[in-house]
């Protein structure tokens, strides 16, 4: 039975066995290889991605579970590596072997949706699910707060002023930097 | 300048050959060192290749020999082509080479990564070709130009006449440059046009090299553009996977794969055959898809004859190490005469240490795409080692080598896994099967359960102390399997494997007897080079092992390390610079301690403080580690601060979690759960200090791997006067 959701702002039908994790579909169904797999166990994070905003594990979940829903996979984070976590990756230079980025990125993008101002204490909880095997992790926790101040520029609010107005402001910078989320 | 000499008397410049492309190609042919291939009967090199290709479209791109694992050689290796060409950084592109004799890295005898090689293999040669590049382009110019080329010099991209303010940009005149001849360079790194002598550059003149810079291949990780090995894909391209003999050794007795056959999906079952001759070691499952793929495996029926090592334990291993190590074993080092100063000592220091199997667990786990064909077969590979993936697929396709083309991909993490090429072999004998280009794809479970192993290690060591607390004797005895007898099986001589030994028998502390032996021992389990290799359990041994002497003789343990390597200046430099900037001298917080630890590695030499706490349920906390290192000339800074602080949560991996163990002949460990990295939430502060050189460089792939868990141990007896002697260290190893 085919499963009608939205993947990147645009409608998407799959018709794949139900059970199908989302990861699979994406990689070898719709040819789209940024989402990675690492472990298929929801234990390394490289297969993150977006449902209705939340990061989720794609290697787990299975299309059946997708109808009506919005995915944002890290093809769809920005059209031009425009989204303040791609452009913190890209000036702090995050990336070794890059293989768990996509997944860090897809975490990091949520995480920064609903913590606008981290403490590195709550940066340490929102990542530790994703593994870094080269090790980058320092390079992420400088990312994540640099993506954080340039958010926070975007909004013009002064002094990084982080009432409820500007994390609503926020949101809608995000949409508006982000994409299609 | 006698680096320079020595590398390129070995050097021969040949004629460039153009063969149909368009613009420059500098290409020079490196004799290499070929014993180990000559020794696998491989064929004399004789190619001519390229580095550099300028398009009239003012592109210039670097081809890159080397494999991209994260180690940014990418980067590292276009800046030193860069720095000669005098070409515009941003303008810069580049390529993976393909599989070419051109490309051997002469360390090795031929194209592969590895060892912190690239950067030293790559020093000259890169440069060299930028700079025969250069003098081509203004040769070219002057031409054109009807002036002498000495009137002539290159800046930013552009060749310029200074007396007539004329100017061409290098894409104008690189067609014409193609045509001229290879220009010669003399073994001084100097090119002669006759009226003027263009040189290698003096340090002094670098613009590029030695200044912080960004890497090239980041922007294509920000974005899911990459394309790892995993991500290949091919016009009707079948997804496959292999379910392996669980037990080292063993082999498939029969199968039944009618369950898996049928299941919707599933276009194949496919016996698996492997090694000389040929023995069914897996049976694959060929799908339209990956998860189909693995859902089909389930559904194998597998009788596995398990073999002679179905009761091989880690109490059995360990047992063999420990018997064999009451023997003599071959010697590695020996210096004076130390069993006799050890047996007229009057203070002794002795310690038994042991080091786990560890796994690799790249992020990207083994795959591979082959399309073999009836003439040539392609592969597309997250090799380390493009020769023997070559040969490997010319082999099973029944073309010759240059009928098989590497196609080098992104590799989402290497650390030594990826120079063996078992991957490939499973791929081309699927695509050979299905007649059709086939991806293999292996779960986290196949990776972790099917790997080459680091060493499991054993090692007893002694030390006699004078009066004054100085060692006058070291022996140790090492009993581990060989890495090189399952690599390069024939190269060991005598029994001696150096990669087994390395980071204890070249120990660098001022002790007047010395003597390293070693017990090969060869058990079950594969081996593979883990990076830093030797030096990642040796390391540990050794620098745990002077920390021992130094609390027996009650010195402060920097000051022991510094009084025994006074002559020693580029140890001694990294460690007073880590002591430095961990003010070794200032106490800490209450609750906080410190270790601290010093090892050459591929001739870097890093030094590394650890500050740790440890709670009332005995958790090791690493607050911060301070890396100092020497690599000789830097390259990128950038580039070399990321690789030591990747190397040390890799060792911190190592010294707190990571460990492989063997019950009934298998891995008992599957996937992140059972065998888990450090995480971000566990990952301390980290500094990194570089100290100026003027040596020739040296890698950072590797280095400040070894360090980590002797610095983190040696604080732990610090906190608590425990000495840990077997990693990984876990709560229960304090209570």
């Amino acid at each position: 039975m085919a499963i009608h959701f939205t993947l990147n702002g645009k409608p998407q039908t799959l018709d794949v066995n139900p059970d199908m994790p989302l990861l699979w579909a994406l990689r070898d169904t719709l040819n789209m290889t940024g989402t990675k797999f690492g472990c298929g166990m929801a234990l390394c994070g490289a297969c993150t991605v977006h449902i209705d905003g939340e990061a989720t594990r794609s290697c787990v979940t299975p299309v059946s579970s997708l109808a009506g829903k919005k995915v944002t996979t890290i093809e769809g984070l920005s059209p031009d590596r425009s989204h303040p976590v791609q452009k913190a990756w890209m000036e702090i230079d995050v990336p070794q072997c890059g293989y768990c980025q996509s997944g860090q990125i897809m975490s990091a993008a949520a995480f920064l949706a609903k913590t606008p101002h981290p403490t590195d204490a709550q940066i340490d909880d929102a990542m530790a699910g994703n593994i870094c095997r080269c090790g980058t992790y320092n390079q992420i926790r400088r990312a994540i707060h640099h993506a954080a101040q340039m958010k926070a520029a975007a909004t013009n609010v002064p002094n990084g002023n982080a009432g409820s107005d500007a994390d609503t402001a926020q949101e809608r910078a995000d949409v508006l930097v982000g994409g299609a989320e | 300048m006698s680096a320079i000499t020595t590398a390129l008397d070995r050097r021969k410049f040949l004629k460039t050959s153009l063969a149909g492309a368009t613009g420059l190609i500098v290409g020079f042919y490196l004799p290499g060192r070929r014993e180990v291939l000559a020794a696998d009967g491989g064929s004399a090199p004789a190619a001519l290749n390229a580095f550099v290709h300028v398009s009239p479209e003012d592109k210039v791109t670097i081809l890159i020999s080397k494999s991209e694992m994260g180690q940014s050689v990418v980067t590292s290796l276009s800046m030193l082509a860069a720095e000669e060409l005098e070409c515009d950084w941003q303008r810069i592109h580049w390529e993976f080479a393909p599989a070419d004799k051109v490309y051997f890295d002469p360390a090795f005898g031929m194209q592969g990564t590895g060892g912190s090689q690239s950067i030293h293999s790559g020093w000259i040669p890169m440069r060299a070709a930028g700079l025969t590049a250069r003098v081509m382009l203004i040769t070219a110019a002057a031409q054109k130009w009807g002036v002498d080329a000495s009137e002539c010099h290159a800046e930013n991209g552009k060749v310029i006449h200074s007396a007539t303010k004329r100017s061409v940009t290098y894409g104008s005149v690189a067609d014409a440059a193609g045509k001229l001849p290879q220009p010669q360079i003399s073994p001084a790194g100097e090119v002669d046009l006759g009226s003027t002598k263009i040189k290698l550059k003096d340090p002094s003149q670098f613009k590029v090299i030695g200044k912080p810079t960004k890497r090239l291949d980041t922007p294509d990780k920000v974005n899911g553009k990459a394309m790892f090995g995993i991500d290949a894909r091919r016009p009707e391209m079948l997804h496959a996977s292999v379910e392996h003999c669980p037990v080292f050794g063993g082999k498939v007795a029969s199968f039944d794969g009618s369950k898996a056959k049928a299941m919707p999906g599933v276009k194949d079952v496919v016996p698996i055959m492997t090694g000389q001759p040929p023995v069914m070691t897996g049976v694959a499952v060929v799908a339209d898809n990956t998860w189909t793929a693995f859902q089909g495996r389930k559904a194998l029926q597998i009788q596995w004859d398990e073999g002679p090592n179905a009761n091989a334990s880690n109490e059995t291993i360990f047992r063999e190490f420990e018997e064999r190590a009451q023997k003599d074993g071959v010697v590695s080092r020996k210096d004076g005469d130390a069993p006799g100063a050890m047996a007229s000592a009057t203070h002794k220091v002795e310690a038994i240490y042991r080091a786990p199997y560890e796994a690799h667990a790249t992020m990207e786990p083994m795959n591979c795409v082959a399309d073999v064909q009836p003439d040539r077969v392609d592969i597309w590979a997250p090799t380390q080692f493009q020769t023997p993936s070559q040969q490997i697929a010319a082999a099973i396709a029944g073309v010759t080598p240059d009928k098989s083309f590497v196609h080098t991909t992104y590799l989402g993490g290497g650390f030594g896994r990826r120079g063996w090429s078992d991957f490939v072999t499973e791929a081309c004998e699927l695509s050979k099967a299905m007649k059709a280009p086939v991806q293999v794809t292996w779960k986290r479970e196949d990776d972790m359960q099917h790997d080459y192993y680091r060493p499991a290690s054993y090692i007893k060591m002694a030390a006699s102390l004078d009066a004054n607390g100085n060692p006058t004797a070291f022996t140790a005895r090492v009993a581990c399997d060989s890495i090189m007898s399952w690599f390069f099986p024939g190269s060991i001589k005598n029994g001696m494997d150096s990669s087994s030994v390395e980071g204890v028998s070249d120990i660098a502390y001022d002790i007047p007897n010395v003597l390293v032996d070693y017990q090969l021992t060869a058990g079950p389990v594969p081996m593979g080079f883990w990076r830093s290799v030797g030096a990642s359990q040796n390391g540990f041994f050794s620098e745990s092992f002077i920390d021992e002497c130094a609390a027996a003789a009650k010195k402060d343990p920097y000051e022991y390390r510094k009084a025994l390597l006074s002559k020693k200046p580029r140890h001694l430099g990294v460690l007073n610079l880590a002591a430095e900037k961990a003010e070794w001298s200032k106490p800490l917080p209450k609750g906080m301690y410190r270790g601290i630890a010093v090892l050459e590695a591929f001739d870097t030499y890093v030094a590394e403080v650890a500050e740790i706490s440890i709670d009332k349920d005995n958790n090791i906390k690493v607050h911060r580690i301070v890396c100092a290192l020497d690599c000789g000339q830097v390259v990128n800074p950038a580039g070399i601060e990321q690789q030591a602080m990747g190397a040390m949560v890799f060792g911190l991996t190592q010294t707190l979690k990571g460990e492989i163990t063997i019950d009934k002949g298998r891995v008992q460990q599957a996937n992140f759960d059972t065998n888990e990295p450090l995480r971000l939430n566990e990952c301390p502060k980290m500094e990194v200090y570089i100290v100026p050189s003027t040596a020739e460089p040296r890698g950072m792939g590797e280095p400040a791997v070894p360090p980590v868990a002797p610095a983190v141990c040696n604080a732990i007896f610090a906190a608590t006067g425990k000495r840990i002697r077997k990693l990984p260290v876990k709560p229960e190893d304090l209570a």
